[in-house]
């Protein structure tokens, strides 16, 4: 018996149906992998004890404090403080319902804590034809591996803790095709921004990206995870990349990673991972990767990126009425002009971070350009690491010294600047470019201005003071 | 959840598109550990000037719009973050439902799971909802009916809206969808028999 060609994104739902779809009722979807954090539990675990319900599957599950921890450096009793009455309150709550309910819990200020998708394939818990979900969009991260890896709102987490399930309609597929070989100087974060600018932040809503084509293969798994970060900004609550040498390479030899004869078997199974010759997308789109340059956000959101070199939009660039006033709000919050270039433009913060680019080889990046220079001394620069072990390695290679050395400041692990929770925060009016995944109005502080971009662009920009191409500065 | 009851209700209009999580309650807001509050911390930034007082022209600051029930919002509201704060402070101001022409897909779940309705209208159902508005400001009213999937607009016209069959059902009859699962148990028990579990955090 032959099967129908099929893409990566319906094999791995094929694996998890508990109960197919009907016309009146979603499918019944297994999760492998539930993360944890402390923002958008809590409601949950008090849904599971009015009801007396259990975790289903503690084992299943993982917790980790990332997104209301303070990143200040330890004091010299080797404690990270809080000094945030409501944040500590947020952090007692995770820590007792994971005493609570059984769930392991990398806790602020301990070996293995970080942001939840850089300790999820940082342990070896992230893997090809999983499903994994969260409560946070920046879920669509774990795509990188050939996950099938989503966000959910709370009463969904309540739903898995219960379950281990969840009730879902199967979304549509989209291949998100990037062929071509990219420039120097020019990095996963541009492709994705590039992706988002081309399709808007609506334009994969109902959808599940499939990165495919050879800049993708060409990239290092690190690199891929900032690609499919950012699904979630193109619409697409996931975003899959087929399993290769690139992520068994990855995964192999991490704590939680398949050993002796059942990683040859992991292996066989995962290479099968792969979207059929056959197989049809619902849509395709196509991006040359030759054609791009570093991308810059001029806007208040994702899909406001211009190339670096380029111009802001003008009115007259706008298809319809809503787009020329979406324009005008944003310019007007950002107080910049249609038409203007944005190179040049004086910056008050950078932010190297958060789950779009906090790995170990976005701070090797930011490194690469700060080492033997200095950061403008007008510009407050935070570089903060996307988890302990990151942290721990990029001080084995002596990174923190660069950067302390540059003037910039080295933090603890986790969200930081990028949701700006923890007291991270801009100042009204301030500008700042950012690593992170959002420029939306308020979200790095209220009244902040947020440009994103890559870390090297972050890193020349940190250096120069202001908007800065970073080929420029090699 | 309180079952769904067909209602006439006053709207305001937020013209704005792309409308995202983090306008809906910015993340300063989600150091919390329940529900509670979060209504007075809908669209903070923009309903509440640098000194903390209302802003006199936001739109439900304005005496003319006191009590309404009813948003209707430009295109993909929404958007961004999976936070459910969003639908729990829309719905702890006193809103019902959102109108717009397209909604971000977590936060249209997130809002099912409580009751408030994302209801998508067309483009020329939504100018027309912006005329009415504009002609008599917060006086106008529509009518809601799940059960039909119908709008009423403010000249008598009824307009149909889509809803998930499930979603429609959960809402209609204040059923939680966690209620359904958890007596999907014996298929789940088949389902984790036949495959083991692909990974184990256990002593992480």
């Amino acid at each position: 018996m032959t099967t129908a060609p099929q893409t990566l994104f319906e094999k791995i739902w094929n694996r998890h149906i508990v109960r197919p779809e009907t016309s009146e009722t979603p499918a019944v979807l297994y999760v492998d992998l539930h993360l944890v954090h402390e923002v958008t539990s809590p409601q949950a675990f008090t849904e599971l004890r009015e009801r007396g319900l259990k975790v289903r599957r503690p084992a299943q599950t993982i917790a980790t404090m990332d997104h209301s921890t303070p990143t200040t450096p330890r004091g010299s009793d080797g404690i990270i403080p809080v000094l945030d009455a409501q944040a500590q309150i947020q952090l007692n709550q995770l820590e007792k319902n994971c005493i609570d309910f059984g769930i392991p819990l990398f806790a602020i200020g301990t070996e293995n804590q970080g942001i939840v998708h850089v300790i999820g394939p940082e342990q070896g818990l992230t893997q090809p034809g999983m499903t994994i979900v969260c409560g946070d969009s920046h879920t669509s991260t774990h795509g990188a591996f050939g996950a099938l890896a989503f966000g959910i709102g709370t009463s969904e987490v309540g739903h898995v803790l219960a379950t281990q399930c969840l009730l879902q309609s199967r979304p549509k597929t989209m291949e998100v095709r990037i062929t071509g070989t990219l420039r120097p100087g020019v990095g996963a974060k541009d492709i994705i921004l590039a992706i988002i600018a081309k399709i808007g932040i609506g334009g994969g809503t109902g959808y599940v990206f499939e990165y495919t084509g050879s800049a993708i293969r060409g990239l290092s798994m690190e690199e891929r995870m900032t690609v499919c970060n950012m699904s979630i900004e193109g619409g697409a609550r996931a975003g899959l990349i087929a399993p290769d040498h690139v992520t068994f390479d990855y995964i192999k030899g991490r704590p939680r990673a398949p050993q002796g004869t059942a990683w040859d078997a992991a292996v066989a199974d995962w290479a099968t991972l792969v979207t059929d010759a056959d197989a049809a997308y619902d849509a395709t789109i196509e991006l040359d990767a030759d054609t791009l340059t570093p991308m810059i956000t001029y806007g208040t959101n994702p899909g406001m990126g211009i190339p670096i070199t380029g111009t802001v939009p003008t009115r007259a660039d706008m298809a319809d009425e809503q787009s020329k006033a979406g324009l005008e709000k944003a310019l007007k919050y950002m107080d910049l002009q249609e038409g203007q270039s944005l190179i040049g433009k004086k910056i008050d913060v950078v932010f190297i971070g958060s789950c779009t680019n906090s790995r170990i080889s976005d701070l090797r990046q930011a490194a690469s350009v700060m080492k033997g220079r200095r950061v403008d001394s007008n510009v407050r620069v935070l570089v903060v690491p996307g988890s302990a072990q990151v942290k721990k390695q990029a001080e084995a290679e002596g990174l923190d010294k660069i950067f302390t050395a540059a003037g910039a400041e080295w933090r603890e692990a986790g969200c930081s600047m990028c949701i700006a929770m923890n007291g991270d925060q801009l100042s009204p009016g301030q500008y700042a470019v950012s690593t992170s995944n959002r420029n939306f109005e308020g979200r790095q502080g209220k009244g902040g201005r947020t440009f994103l971009a890559s870390p090297l662009t972050a890193a020349a920009t940190a250096i120069s003071g202001a908007i800065c191409d970073p080929r420029d500065i090699r | 959840m309180e079952s769904f009851k067909p209602y006439t209700a006053r709207y305001a209009v937020l013209p704005v598109e792309n409308i995202d999580t983090d306008q809906i309650i910015p993340a300063r807001f989600l150091k919390t550990t329940n529900k509670v509050g979060l209504g007075e911390m809908l669209f903070s930034d923009w309903r509440y000037t640098d000194a903390g007082g209302p802003n006199p022209d936001f739109i439900i600051n304005k005496p003319e719009y006191q009590g309404v029930e009813v948003l209707v919002a430009g295109n993909n509201f929404g958007c961004g973050s999976s936070r459910e704060h969003a639908p729990w402070a829309l719905q702890g101001y006193g809103f019902k439902a959102v109108l717009s022409t397209y909604f971000a897909d977590i936060f249209r779940n997130n809002s099912l799971k409580n009751g408030l309705i994302p209801i998508i209208i067309s483009e020329e159902t939504y100018q027309k909802l912006v005329a009415a508005d504009a002609e008599a400001a917060g006086e106008v009213e529509i009518s809601v009916d799940l059960a039909s999937q119908t709008v009423t607009l403010p000249d008598g016209e009824k307009v149909h809206f889509p809803i998930e069959p499930f979603a429609k059902f959960c809402v209609l009859n204040g059923v939680d969808q966690l209620g359904f699962l958890v007596l999907a148990d014996a298929d789940l028990t088949a389902y984790e028999s036949a495959h083991a579990a692909r990974v184990n955090t256990a002593g992480l």
